[in-house]
């Protein structure tokens, strides 16, 4: 060990750059938006979660007694749009990928800061409008807007709703750009594509849907809207129109969506994984390339989603294969993850639990996506609580552990303090007791037939119900905790110096926080990545 | 508590094995990778801060087994699940048509000798029940868990599910697709009785008028004679011995003449017209209604040809 | 006339995030076409719900394109590619360093693009007119209440398809117009700083980038016109 002193915070950082409002609200400091966004998405998820408290109170008694059916199908809609519009999509990209990705790569900004920052302001514009259809009137559609209930026979705010999530839907959009230009355009000498960190990999996969597959939603929901305010007819068999055509062109975007969820999550395990472990990743170029696979087949798979819906069986047969298919990249990422702790140096800090959480409960989400994809079971398990169950399992199981184990990882680099470790742990259990207990019950619920957004249910289901709102109440409360110790860490915390974790990454040559222009001089790579055989230097030499 | 559905029709037993086969892999991956996970994690656990793991970068061996070896289990997967897709969608000829019309938020059903229920259906059991389903509103879903069949409702068409159940007794319908207010309320029950108990039911109770019977006076209320009868066949195709035939259509295509067709012919006759006749044949579409419409069809298809007709029609 | 600071050979255009003007080209060329292939899925979306309406209705959508005037459909797909020929000549103007002539051609481009809309504008208050509060409804072709099928010389199941044709003709000819009502005030901007002297043959980007965009927004024209005008024509 060379130094004993405790480390310090650098006297002029990102953080204190600058005072004030304007110095935030007009910022294009990539650090600063990406703090900006991380507020944002906290509140959101906030929200977002008192629906599904909502929800869970609802199903606590089969007699609907609770609440009104009204209520409790907007609570359940308001808890989809705002989970998946306004937390899950942005969340890990918008907030550590804005962060991380121009300083993983070597650069000053990404490639485009003021359209980062317009991104983050469309985010808000569009979450302020949808949030006023959720809140003054409510929206009872679901999530997923079928036609022709929303377009004909919905009596709440649908248009008001979907100009809302077209709106955000940009932000997405022109948040992919900026990073797959940053990618391409912006790397530092020596930083060749097969040297850049995972995550970039993952984001980069992640932006390619995100440019692709979003403008495809946003004009099926601008169809919705005039066909509501003009009955244009597109989705209206009583004019000619066609309401399949909508799920079509409706999870085009949707289900590549859900890999918008989860890529940036795996990138974030493919730093943890390799920190923690000491370790360079097991089959680096494979796990590369599995991210550009799922972007790819992802775009292929949409009508799984469609199965009864009165699809030609050759049609269903085709999507069932390359569903099939889609799950091979996801496997091999895992087992490539599983192989880079063979022989390693493993470390159970906070960040390493929430990996062995992500992989541990991603492998439930994925698997049961076999039998989801497979012909024969989906048509009994579709729209009941498997469903549910499978993809909270990969949503909040997969990418919301990842998150956590992500903000715990580089919430030293973010705001130049230590978090309190031994609440980390506890915590980290906390929630993977509630999240089990929340989700488990749900897959033999679904089996044993209650379908989905049922305000009311046949008594001999409460028993599973009571147990998933029971886990519901622990998870909740202990998601108070990160939001209370990494809260009070940036007031009170330890500083952290450059590199606590002592990881590679050139995010961890810099000061912690960083400085507003990243780097005093542009790196020049001459490493792999994660390459953990050379330890990394005590003290940088660039700052 | 129930964790495991009642198995009542012939297919529940199939898409349980194929689900347990389906678990059973799962579960073998599931629980060798945390086992795995856990056992790396704590036989290398860290020791000291000086530790230098090993330089692993990959193994194409390893690479190439744990990418085959999912791909050809995930085959296994879909080949059987395709098989058990093909049977859900293919009933048997001598299954009995149910109508089955979703309605905010109700079901309407019909039998073939006319009985209507309404959120209930009586069937006996051993016998295939071939569903013809649609909706009058939103998109609805079908679902009956004990049977593990499930089919959309879809307005402005017609969908098939098809059962044979296998044990007397009753089970719940539910409706799958979300579709508004009531949408946890569009429940029923599914009733499987004896064929003693079947016959019994049908009997009891007023008899009704058999849908083919309610199809034939609405046939002459809209006047469809006027170029619908055998005497005026130069106007339109004569409708007598027509359904289930495959026809010649004005495009050179053919078709076979089934459900979709005659109710596609009543509401747009001009998208596939017979050969040999023109377009003359006018719109019903805001005259008729979906349960109006499976009763002209059932009309339709009792109009068999009698054996001295058919010698005429032959010697034309 | 390029600027360069005397003695720091820092480029006034360079931003401070970039190495260098290499880099920051690449990056805003990249930048546009990314945004470009992002604009062909939008479009795309709302092409697919054409070509599923067009296979299942195609009687209605001859009747409902042969109402359409092909012949001023023509003059304004003639005047787009006109303007795409002026926006050519301004990107070929900076790279040569003639700011004068950049300036001239894009106000060029947005006047041609000025008429387009102009003749849409007509188009659309030909069809919409009779709908409107208080007339008479005879030729009203905006989908909805007051449709006027007969206008089309359709009537029974066929009327009611043809407003999925109409609905499909204002949302996609709506749609391309926004693009265009967008890139005018762009085009002027640009002109703008080709005013000041803002580009020069070492840096006029923007200038290359603004018609890239206006070229996507003129093939999607060339699209829609003969998918839209000139159904069944002979």
């Amino acid at each position: 060990m060379m130094t004993t002193q405790a480390p310090t915070l650098p006297e002029k950082h990102y953080l204190n750059a600058g005072y004030g409002w304007r110095s935030w609200l007009l910022t294009t400091d990539h650090k600063r938006i990406a703090v900006l966004y991380l507020i944002s998405i906290t509140a959101m998820f906030a929200l977002g979660s008192f629906y599904a408290a909502l929800v869970r109170w609802n199903l606590l008694v089969p007699d609907g007694s609770h609440m009104s059916a009204e209520t409790y199908n907007k609570a359940f809609t308001a808890h989809g749009v705002i989970m998946v519009f306004f937390f899950l999509i942005p969340s890990i990209p918008a907030t550590l990928g804005n962060f991380l990705i121009p300083l993983m790569i070597g650069a000053r900004d990404l490639a485009f800061p003021r359209i980062n920052l317009l991104s983050w302001y469309i985010y808000v514009f569009g979450a302020a409008i949808t949030l006023y259809a959720l809140l003054a009137g409510g929206l009872d559609t679901g999530w997923t807007f079928y036609t022709p209930y929303s377009t004909v026979y919905a009596q709440s705010n649908v248009v008001i709703a979907v100009v809302g999530v077209f709106v955000t839907g940009f932000s997405s959009i022109l948040t992919g750009l900026n990073f797959i230009v940053t990618i391409h355009t912006m790397r530092a000498p020596g930083m060749t594509w097969f040297r850049m960190p995972l995550f970039v990999w993952a984001h980069y996969a992640t932006s390619i849907i995100q440019v692709l597959g979003t403008p495809v939603v946003a004009v099926t929901i601008l169809l919705v809207a005039l066909e509501r305010i003009f009955h244009f007819g597109f989705f209206d068999p009583n004019r000619g129109g066609d309401p399949i055509l909508f799920q079509h062109l409706f999870w085009f975007y949707s289900h590549p969506a859900v890999y918008i969820m989860i890529l940036p999550a795996m990138g974030v395990i493919s730093e943890l994984i390799t920190c923690f472990s000491r370790k360079r990743i097991f089959g680096y170029s494979f796990i590369a390339m599995s991210s550009l696979a799922i972007a790819v087949i992802g775009f292929l798979v949409w009508a799984h989603h469609m199965y009864v819906s009165g699809m030609a069986v050759y049609s269903a047969m085709v999507f069932s294969a390359l569903t099939y298919l889609v799950a091979v990249p996801s496997a091999i990422k895992t087992f490539n993850w599983t192989a880079t702790l063979y022989k390693g140096s493993v470390q159970w800090d906070t960040p390493m639990i929430y990996v062995f959480c992500f992989i541990g409960l991603f492998l439930i989400g994925g698997l049961t996506g076999l039998f989801l994809g497979n012909l024969g079971t989906d048509v009994h398990l579709t729209d009941t609580y498997f469903i549910v169950a499978h993809f909270h399992y990969i949503m909040v199981g997969g990418a919301i552990m990842g998150y956590l184990g992500g903000l715990h990882f580089w919430w030293p680099k973010i705001t130049g303090r230590r978090y309190l470790e031994a609440w980390g742990k506890v915590s980290s259990l906390l929630i993977f007791v509630g999240f089990n207990l929340t989700f488990f019950p749900q897959f033999f619920l679904g089996y044993v037939g209650m379908p989905r957004r049922y305000h009311v249910y046949p008594e001999e289901f409460q028993v599973l119900n009571v147990l998933s709102t029971a886990g519901a109440t622990i998870l909740g409360f202990g998601y108070l905790f990160p939001f209370s110790y990494l809260t009070y860490s940036v007031f009170k915390g330890r500083p952290a110096g450059n590199n606590p974790w002592k990881a590679k990454g050139l995010e961890w040559t810099t000061t912690s926080p960083p400085p507003a222009h990243n780097f005093d001089e542009t790196p020049t790579v001459t490493e792999e990545a994660y390459d953990y055989a050379t330890p990394p230097k005590e003290k940088s030499a660039l700052v | 508590m129930p964790l495991l559905p009642e198995q009542a029709s012939s297919f529940a037993g199939e898409v349980d094995a194929l689900f347990f086969f389906i678990l059973g892999v799962s579960g073998l991956f599931a629980v060798g990778i945390w086992i795995a996970l856990l056992y790396f994690g704590i036989r290398y656990r860290r020791r000291s801060d000086d530790d230098r793991p090993r330089e692993i970068y990959g193994s194409l061996a390893l690479e190439l087994t744990w990418t085959l070896i999912p791909l050809a289990i995930m085959t296994v997967m879909f080949v059987w699940g395709a098989k058990v897709f093909f049977e859900l969608n293919r009933p048997p000829d001598d299954a009995m048509t149910v109508s089955v019309v979703g309605k905010r938020w109700m079901w309407k059903i019909q039998h073939p000798t006319g009985h209507r229920e309404v959120n209930e259906l009586h069937v006996p059991v051993g016998r295939a029940v071939r569903l013809v389903i649609t909706s009058e509103d939103t998109i609805h879903s079908f679902f009956v868990p004990a049977f593990r069949i499930k089919k959309d409702a879809v307005p402005g068409r017609y969908t098939m599910a098809w059962f044979r159940a296998t044990k007397v007794g009753t089970y719940h319908l539910f409706c799958a697709e979300y579709c508004g207010l009531e949408h946890s309320k569009m429940i029923g029950w599914i009733v499987v009785q004896t064929p003693e108990d079947y016959q019994g039911w049908l009997a009891g109770g007023p008899r009704p008028d058999s849908p083919a019977a309610e199809g034939e006076q609405l046939f002459s209320e809209l006047i469809c004679s006027t170029c619908h009868d055998p005497g005026s066949s130069e106007r339109g195709p004569v409708l007598t011995g027509l359904f289930g035939r495959t026809v010649a259509l004005a495009s050179g295509d053919t078709v076979v003449a089934d459900e979709v067709y005659v109710r596609e012919s009543i509401l747009n006759p001009a998208a596939r017209v017979v050969a040999g006749y023109q377009p003359l044949m006018p719109t019903y579409q805001g005259l008729v209604s979906e349960e109006q419409i499976i009763t002209l069809i059932a009309y339709i298809e009792s109009l068999q040809v009698s054996p001295s007709a058919l010698g005429r029609q032959e010697a034309e | 006339m390029s600027e360069l600071a005397a003695g720091g050979g820092q480029h006034p255009a360079l931003q401070h995030h970039f190495r260098d003007l290499e880099q920051q080209k690449a990056a805003s060329s990249l930048g546009m076409w990314v945004f470009i292939a992002q604009e062909i899925l939008f479009f795309g979306g709302i092409f697919m719900a054409y070509i599923v309406y067009r296979i299942k209705y195609p009687e209605a959508f001859v009747a409902g394109s042969h109402h359409l005037s092909w012949q001023v459909g023509f003059f304004n797909t003639l005047v787009l590619i006109g303007s795409s020929l002026t926006m050519a000549m301004a990107v070929y103007s900076a790279a040569i360093g003639k700011s004068r002539r950049v300036v001239g051609f894009i106000l060029a481009t947005v006047l041609l693009g000025s008429v387009f809309l102009g003749v849409k504008y007509f188009e659309y208050a030909e069809k919409i007119g009779p709908c409107l509060p208080g007339a008479s409804g005879v030729g009203c072709l905006v989908p909805g209440e007051r449709f006027d099928a007969s206008a089309l010389g359709v009537s029974g199941e066929a009327a009611g398809h043809t407003q999925i044709f109409y609905s499909l003709y204002f949302g996609m000819t709506g749609l391309h117009a926004l693009h265009m009502i967008i890139g005018i005030p762009i085009l002027l901007v640009i002109a703008r700083a080709a005013w000041k002297e803002r580009y020069s043959p070492e840096w006029h980007t923007p200038v290359e980038m603004v018609g890239l965009y206006w070229h996507f927004v003129d093939i999607v024209w060339i699209f829609l016109f003969p998918l839209l005008y000139l159904i069944g024509a002979h």
